[in-house]
């Protein structure tokens, strides 16, 4: 079998020290050093985690595409013939080029265009190009068999409409993964069938975990963005929490808002004079309990790399690509669902605003991890401090915590072995 | 109006390159201006414009949600100060019928950090409807469509 190639152990083992057995204290090398970079792609993006491939609606019908990475790995995602998602590495079994050039599309199999070989949805070889030579000249050798070679495969599964695939055979099912508080989490978010309402992704001049630390940071937010209290919007927030799953790398947090209070006080800012501290559109905040529960943020990662937002009406999967030890990519995958009407659309899009690359409350996380690695290049003796609300990495009933970037080491250091 | 009017070429060219004045030399309080109101200012890609995606980048369905973009850019959000230097490309009316002229142009964006790091930032097109039927002239919509679908660090200042 041509299964080997991806090896899910390095021989390379760490020498960045940690201050202690602990996780609320984190060494600066992590983000700089190229070799734990490369371990990471393997004991974490190829290792026993679950990453987010695409939405099931891309690849409704069999045949139906799409081309991604998982970590630095490119993989296909495909609609097989018998209705199951089939996943597989990008890499041809011949001579290793790239198979899918296209970002997606629909096919009844896959030609590499090098020499040739063809492979079915499911991955497996069927063709190769002068397999018994030309004029019975060259060819394969007798001992040759096409079955006995196929794409590196995943291993997938779908929830709330979200496709995700895993290359070790050791991860829990996805749900076990998760943990039963985030599956409610991202079921509670995921309750309609999603349709894409565009996409667009943000080049950062940072180690990834730079940015998937930030998203689990709820200690940031009032201090970083401060469109919210510059406009005085959002001072009727109600209490919220977080939820951290056993192995600590998965997580949300989550606020309510009275939004008929919210209403009233807009009502009340119209009359106001000050109204250079006012928005002159409220529509960009102008929002409906849409899930009926008041809860208007919930952010929601699944370790390595996925984060499900929404925040008011902006429903969005982020997904967190590393792309060398200082630079990664955001992709923004925006959503709606299947029951909006145009009036809902639009809300969504209003809304847009607040986040993404030009997000009034995101655009600031765009650069602040390009700062810090910055301060770090050559910079990264000694480390960091994780330790606002304890040292353990358990569910709060508070957010002005670091809790669920103490739960992200915490798995962090169990897969990496430190 | 006619297609060929000169004052008519004349009006869309001045609207075009006072847009593109007003960001790079950071008069974006002047920005919103140029705007009729209701109007519809979208930056996209050309991924999503091509696929029928509506959701882009930045967008503003009014006056007074462009003016906010800059309300919050001077008073709440927090960047690298940068300009951009806009190059716009051959202006073209497509068509002009009841009082809207259709008009595409091209456009580059080099980005120029504080600290003098200069970087081409984008590349893409406008796609604008634009009023002409008083002066001065202002755009009705302006669909920036971006070449790329990446955007380097952040999008703070329109494009």
């Amino acid at each position: 079998m041509s299964l080997s190639g991806i090896s899910a152990e390095s021989p390379v083992e760490s020498t960045i020290a940690w201050p202690s057995n602990g996780i609320s204290e984190v060494p600066f090398r992590l983000y700089t050093d190229p070799a734990q970079y490369q371990r990471e792609q393997e004991r974490l993006f190829r290792g026993p985690t679950w990453n987010y491939l695409c939405l099931a609606v891309e690849v409704a019908n069999p045949g139906d595409y799409v081309a991604t990475t998982v970590g630095e790995t490119a993989v296909i995602v495909v609609r097989g013939a018998d209705g199951a998602i089939n996943a597989f590495v990008n890499r041809c079994a011949h001579r290793g080029n790239l198979l899918c050039l296209e970002r997606n599309g629909s096919s009844k199999e896959f030609s590499c265009i090098y020499h040739g070989w063809t492979y079915d949805l499911t991955g497996q070889l069927t063709g190769v190009a002068f397999e018994h030579g030309v004029k019975r000249q060259g060819g394969m050798p007798p001992e040759f068999r096409k079955e006995e070679h196929r794409l590196l495969r995943l291993r997938t599964a779908e929830l709330g409409g979200l496709v995700f695939g895993t290359f070790s055979d050791a991860t829990p099912d996805l749900e076990t993964y998760l943990g039963a508080d985030v599956t409610r989490g991202l079921l509670r978010v995921m309750n309609r069938t999603p349709r894409l309402l565009g996409r667009s992704t943000q080049v950062m001049p940072n180690n990834w975990k730079l940015y998937f630390e930030n998203v689990k940071d709820t200690y940031h937010a009032s201090i970083l963005h401060l469109f919210l209290t510059t406009f005085r919007i959002n001072r009727l927030s109600m209490p919220g929490g977080i939820y951290i799953n056993h192995e600590g790398g998965n997580h949300y947090s989550y606020a309510k808002l009275d939004y008929a209070a919210e209403d009233a006080d807009y009502q009340a800012a119209r009359l106001r004079a000050d109204s250079e501290f006012r928005l002159q559109d409220n529509s960009v905040v102008e929002s409906v309990d849409e899930y009926g529960d008041q809860i208007s943020v919930q952010i929601l990662t699944v370790f390595p790399g996925m984060v499900l937002q929404q925040v008011r009406n902006t429903i969005a999967v982020r997904v967190v690509r590393p792309r060398g030890v200082d630079k990664a990519e955001l992709e923004w995958i925006h959503l709606g669902f299947d029951t909006d009407d145009d009036a809902m659309t639009e809300r969504r899009l209003r809304q847009g605003n607040l986040i993404g690359a030009a997000g009034y409350i995101s655009m600031e996380d765009g650069c602040v991890g390009g700062f810090v690695q910055r301060a770090l290049h050559y910079n990264d003796d000694g480390a960091g401090l994780v330790m606002m609300g304890g040292h353990e990495a358990e569910s709060q009933t508070f957010r002005a915590s670091e809790a669920a970037i103490r739960g992200f080491w915490k798995h962090y250091r169990s897969l990496m072995g430190e | 109006m006619s297609m060929d009017d000169p004052a008519l070429r004349h009006g869309i060219h001045e609207l075009i390159a006072e847009y593109a004045e007003c960001i790079d030399e950071d008069r974006l309080e002047a920005w919103p201006e140029l705007f009729a109101d209701p109007c519809r200012y979208l930056v996209t890609s050309r991924a999503n414009h091509e696929a029928g995606l509506p959701q882009g980048i930045m967008y503003a369905a009014s006056r007074g949600m462009l003016l906010d973009r800059v309300f919050s850019l001077r008073r709440a959000n927090i960047f690298e100060p940068h300009r951009y230097r806009h190059v716009v490309g051959p202006i073209r009316i497509k068509s002009v019928e009841d009082g809207v002229a259709a008009v595409q142009s091209h456009f580059i964006a080099a980005r120029i950090m504080h600290d003098g790091v200069m970087s081409l930032f984008a590349t893409g097109r406008y796609l604008d409807r634009i009023d002409v039927a008083a002066s001065p002239f202002r755009f009705r919509e302006r669909i920036v469509v971006l070449d790329s679908d990446k955007i380097d660090t952040l999008l703070a200042i329109p494009l």
